[in-house]
């Protein structure tokens, strides 16, 4: 077996006992890259050499005697919305092509020093806009176990990347559904913390209430680890919580008798393909087994959740993005006569049709006369629809859904069907909106396609999320599953 | 007809802490373009805004000093719009919710007390600079220095009745914000700038007519004159049976009018929504009592003070507490001195005067309080004359020497030995009989003649109230 | 629909001018989603508060202490236009 065949923590293991050299990981990554990405394109920007500089750097301090972390020497890969300074980062957009960010997002910094090396900057839906990477100015990127299909997205590079052994671990962000999605379209574990638990600071912002950055892992052994080194409070992010979040791997290797799951039926109705039903019913079954005591719920208010998300995220969008204005950095229009034609030419050239539909509805949303029939409602909603999850989680431990409705779709399939596109969503945005977190792990294949399975709890439950999916992965070999490329 | 004025005012304020509103750079005046910047306050994406807790506090200090109601519960919002200088493209500031609401600021007009109501006070951030290039240069430059500096906006409600009264008003709250320290209040440096919104009806009339805003008055006078003029125009259009057009227009203080900003702009729509990347702010009145409590002594608890303490009437309290730094010098001079109606007329003569001539402020001001007691001593003792005085004062403040060794270097010490003066009118009696006898015959202006003759026999030197007593006391 | 007049000023609010031969499709668009988010009016919830602050979290503050800015080179090594050390734009006229 090649070494990027491995995950995280066995490579770890290897790197601790001297078996290999973190220049050896990277070779092998990069070896792997050369011979699928061609096909995949998960990513933008390779830092080869920085990445070498880093190993190097490593492998040295292991030398000299040094104890190292869990991450030191872990290739990964990061989404390209997130920071990173000196190596551009460009959101997928034309209007940031060439960016070159002048600091790094506070979670970079972090696993940085951790040791962890940047392999390259993935691939996105522009300024994360998306449900299938379809949307990049730049590429698609294709899905690991099926080139003529999506990835998800819109953390699609980011995803392919885990899937396809071009990394260990790889950060995205999820606003909407951005890193569940993508993880259950392309068979790997997405993590969405709770709002606040990972800093923003660094991340181009694009709905800022919704946001959160998190990591793709090869399992859930793995996901607790980077989640280890993600959360904690940063005081450049001010809506960034001060909790102790503890050591998640602690909750690995638990039991879960007599674990409260609910299940709310509203997830598995409308719009959800029968086979991804019956898979994710069927991993639901197992936890029983296990000792679980599952019940069926109702959260009647989550069918707004999509129009909530919809009006609020693009408010917030519409002015997060209004700072692309082709003044102070990224593109600027060659031809422009006067101050209103550099911002109109810049903006209108710069972004893609998607970016400029959600700012025009944000915009509208706020505008005056419109501002309480969307804004003031979806905000008012989305207050319905997080105190519903708070009393469910007053009676049970965690809640399962399936994280997609469908499997992976084809490339150019949901292009002009603007709420097909939407409805990708529908299990996913819910727990953006109530704050709270959730995790995607694989549970299954339909067809050949991976199926996820939705697990989430109350804000701050991350233990029971990580000890339910865990032993749900102990106890099935889906996470064994790897695409044939 | 006969038409009452309405006016209301807006003044923002900057914040004179030590750093920026949302991030850790310096607050400074005038620093080379663009070295006081940092992600955040120069707009790069992921950049994120946190708090400066001076910020609430010297807010919530103006709302105290200025008797508003401080809210327990706040927030931020974004203000959206696009400008150059302006780099999230949104200004972080606060719309429903402010910090301070309902206050009142009391001024005098004409010897009569009134009230001015105070709406609103709330916090926000400043924009950044345009620097524009001459007419034949196409472009325009910006400096981010000021962006992210704090501010507090302060508006009145629309209880100015004229263009004085907005002038006074300004005067005072300027006096008030200096006094807690939270602002350097110089229009010159657009630390402190107001805007005006005005309004003309006939007298009797219960609505509003329509209002005009104006903008761009950079002083205390222009404040003044940009609103009588547009009074003026206000009135001329109405007489005329015209309507005023509800627009902003900008004063042109050199050709003394205002002039329509109607650009092709449509209204602004600024699609105010709460900020996302801040957290609400829940002051506890704990907090906000010991705040009071620490308030330092305001203008109006000032000049009652000084008309108690020092015996000074009221207009001389006035004068004196205006700026908290002519109050304090005022202060070091007068405390403990028998004279103190002296010192403050000193001070509200040839100190303020000389302060206005060389443009100074009075913390540059080189005289020291001892020295102006000394000198205030020196003419109570009738060692110098009023002329003598004044003159060594203008020697005090070119040289810096204290005014007993001035008196002596000029020589200016005045003659008030009874037995010496007694001698020398004597002397100009004899010399002088006619006017002896004019003055015996009725002839009052006589006096005045030997009085000079007498101080020209003393060459200047004479303590002319002596001199008066004892030529009257030898005359009669 | 949405009418273009409409839809003509919302661009403009965002700065973005359309495309003539996408305006229809826009248009369509757009008004496909204004109707499906539309669903909130079923909605009678007068007395419901906005949610605005998604945690508890409040008075985030920090004190009032001078950090090191960023040098100006860095600060502007991404514009795309300057002198004298600051950004350039076209003339503005205010």
């Amino acid at each position: 077996m090649d070494l990027y065949n491995l995950t995280l923590h066995e490579i770890r293991d290897k790197i601790r006992s001297g078996e290999i050299s973190a220049k050896e990981v990277l070779d092998s990554v990069y070896k792997r890259i050369e011979a699928v990405d061609g096909k995949i394109d998960a990513y933008l920007t390779l830092s080869k050499e920085n990445a070498y500089e880093a190993a190097e750097a490593i492998d040295k301090r292991i030398a000299q005697g040094e104890k190292l972390g869990d991450l030191a020497g872990i290739p990964m890969a990061v989404k390209d919305n997130i920071s990173t300074k000196g190596v551009k980062t460009t959101c997928a957009s034309k209007i940031l092509e060439n960016y070159i960010p002048p600091f790094d997002a506070h979670v970079y910094e972090k696993l940085k020093e951790a040791g962890a090396i940047l392999i390259g900057k993935t691939n996105l839906d522009e300024f994360a806009m998306g449900s299938s990477t379809e949307n990049s100015a730049f590429k698609i990127t294709r899905n690991p176990w099926d080139l003529e299909r999506v990835p998800g997205g819109s953390s699609g590079g980011s995803a392919a990347a885990v899937a396809a052994d071009e990394a260990f671990f790889s950060l995205g962000s999820d606003t909407g559904g951005s890193i569940r999605q993508p993880a259950s379209l392309c068979g790997v574990v997405g993590f969405k913390p709770t709002y606040g638990a990972v800093s923003r600071y660094g991340l181009v912002a694009f709905g800022s209430s919704f946001d959160q950055i998190g990591p793709f892992t090869k399992d859930v052994e793995d996901c607790a680890i980077v989640l280890n080194y993600l959360y904690g409070h940063d005081e450049r992010d001010s809506t960034s919580l001060q909790v102790e979040h503890g050591d998640f791997t602690q909750a690995l290797n638990k039991d879960i008798k007599g674990m409260k799951i609910g299940l709310p039926k509203e997830y598995f109705e409308e719009g959800i393909d029968p086979e991804v039903k019956r898979l994710v019913l069927d991993g639901v079954k197992i936890l029983e087994g296990l000792g679980a005591h599952v019940e069926e719920i109702s959260l009647p208010y989550s069918k707004y959740a999509l129009p909530v998300y919809y009006i609020a995220a693009s408010a917030e969008a519409s002015s997060n993005l209004a700072r692309f204005d082709g003044v102070r950095y990224g593109y600027r229009a060659k031809e422009y006569s006067n101050l209103e034609d550099l911002y109109i030419n810049s903006r209108s050239e710069g972004f893609g049709d998607e970016v400029k539909l959600r700012i025009m509805l944000g915009t509208y949303t706020l505008s005056s006369g419109y501002y309480d029939a969307y804004y003031n409602k979806a905000l008012k909603v989305r207050r319905l629809i997080k105190q519903e999850f708070d009393k469910a989680f007053e009676k049970y431990d965690i809640l399962i859904s399936p994280t997609s409705p469908t499997t992976a779709f084809k490339i150019g399939e949901r292009l002009d069907d603007q709420l097909a596109m939407y409805m990708s969503d529908i299990c996913t945005v819910p727990i953006n909106i109530a704050g709270i977190p959730a995790i995607s792990i694989p549970c299954g294949l339909s067809n050949g396609l991976p199926v996820g399975m939705q697990i989430m709890s109350r804000a701050l439950g991350e233990a029971s999320i990580i000890k339910a999916a865990h032993a749900f992965e102990r106890n099935t070999d889906f996470s064994k599953n790897k695409p044939t490329l | 007809m006969n038409y009452e004025t309405i006016i209301g005012l807006e003044v923002h304020a900057e914040l004179s802490t030590k750093t920026k509103a949302f991030c850790s750079c310096k607050n400074e005046f005038g620093g080379e373009v663009n070295t006081n910047c940092c992600p955040v306050c120069m707009g790069y994406p992921g950049a994120l805004p946190v708090l400066n807790k001076k910020v609430v506090e010297y807010a919530v200090k103006a709302g105290l000093a200025l008797n508003c109601q401080i809210s327990l519960y706040s927030k931020t919002d974004r203000k959206n719009y696009f400008y150059p200088d302006l780099p999230k493209a949104y200004q972080i500031s606060q719309y429903d919710q402010p910090l301070c609401k309902n206050g009142k600021i009391k001024i005098e007009v004409d010897g009569q007390e009134k009230y001015i109501g105070i709406t609103r006070i709330h916090i926000e951030e400043d924009a950044g600079k345009l620097i524009h290039g001459t007419e034949s240069e196409d472009y325009s430059l910006v400096d981010f220095n000021r962006s992210g500096v704090p501010l507090i906006e302060i508006v009145s409600e629309p209880d100015i009745r004229s263009p004085l009264e907005a002038r006074l008003y300004l005067e005072k709250l300027k006096g008030i914000l200096e006094y807690l320290e939270i602002s350097d209040c110089k229009m010159q440096e657009g630390s402190l700038r107001c805007d005006a919104n005005i309004s003309v009806r006939p007298v009797g009339q219960k609505e509003f007519g329509v209002k005009t805003e104006i903008k761009n008055m950079n002083s205390m006078k222009s404040l003044q004159r940009a609103l009588e003029y547009e009074e003026e125009r206000h009135k001329k259009i109405l007489s005329e049976g015209g309507t005023i057009v509800q627009e902003t227009r900008r004063w042109d203080e050199t050709k003394g009018i205002t002039v329509s900003m109607r650009t092709k702009e449509q209204a602004h729509d600024y699609r105010y929504f709460p900020e996302p990347d801040l957290v609400p702010i829940v002051l506890d009145e704990t907090w906000i009592e010991e705040l009071r409590k620490a308030l330092p002594e305001l203008p109006d608890d000032k000049k009652k003070r000084f008309v108690e303490e020092y015996g000074i009437p009221d207009y001389d309290a006035s004068v004196l507490t205006l700026t908290k730094g002519l109050s304090s010098f005022f202060e070091a001079c007068a405390k403990g001195h028998k004279n103190p109606k002296a010192i403050s007329n000193w001070v509200m003569g040839e100190v303020l005067r000389i302060l206005k001539e060389k443009e100074l402020e009075i913390k540059d001001l080189n005289i020291k309080p001892e020295g102006l007691r000394k000198l205030v001593d020196l003419v109570d003792g009738g060692v110098l004359s009023s002329t003598g005085a004044k003159q060594v004062f203008e020697e005090m403040f070119k040289t810096g020497k204290d005014p007993e060794t001035l008196v002596d270097e000029l020589g200016l010490k005045q003659i008030s030995d009874e037995g010496a003066i007694v001698e020398l009118v004597k002397q100009v009696l004899s010399e002088n009989q006619k006017s002896v006898e004019d003055y015996k015959k009725g002839k009052t202006n006589a006096l005045g003649y030997l009085v000079g003759q007498c101080m020209k026999a003393s060459k200047g030197k004479g303590n002319p109230q002596i001199i008066n007593k004892i030529l009257r006391d030898m005359l009669n | 629909m949405i009418e273009k007049k409409d839809l003509h000023y919302v661009a403009a609010l965002a700065r973005l001018k359309l495309r003539e031969e996408d305006e229809e499709k826009v248009r369509e668009k757009f008004s496909m989603v204004l109707d499906y988010v539309g669903m909130l009016n079923q909605l009678d919830i007068e007395d419901v508060e906005p949610l605005i602050s998604i945690n508890d979290v409040t008075n985030v503050m920090r004190e009032d202490e001078i950090k090191e800015s960023m040098d100006r080179e860095t600060l502007l090594a991404n514009a795309p236009d300057k002198m004298y050390g600051c950004i350039k734009v076209s003339k503005v006229i205010e």
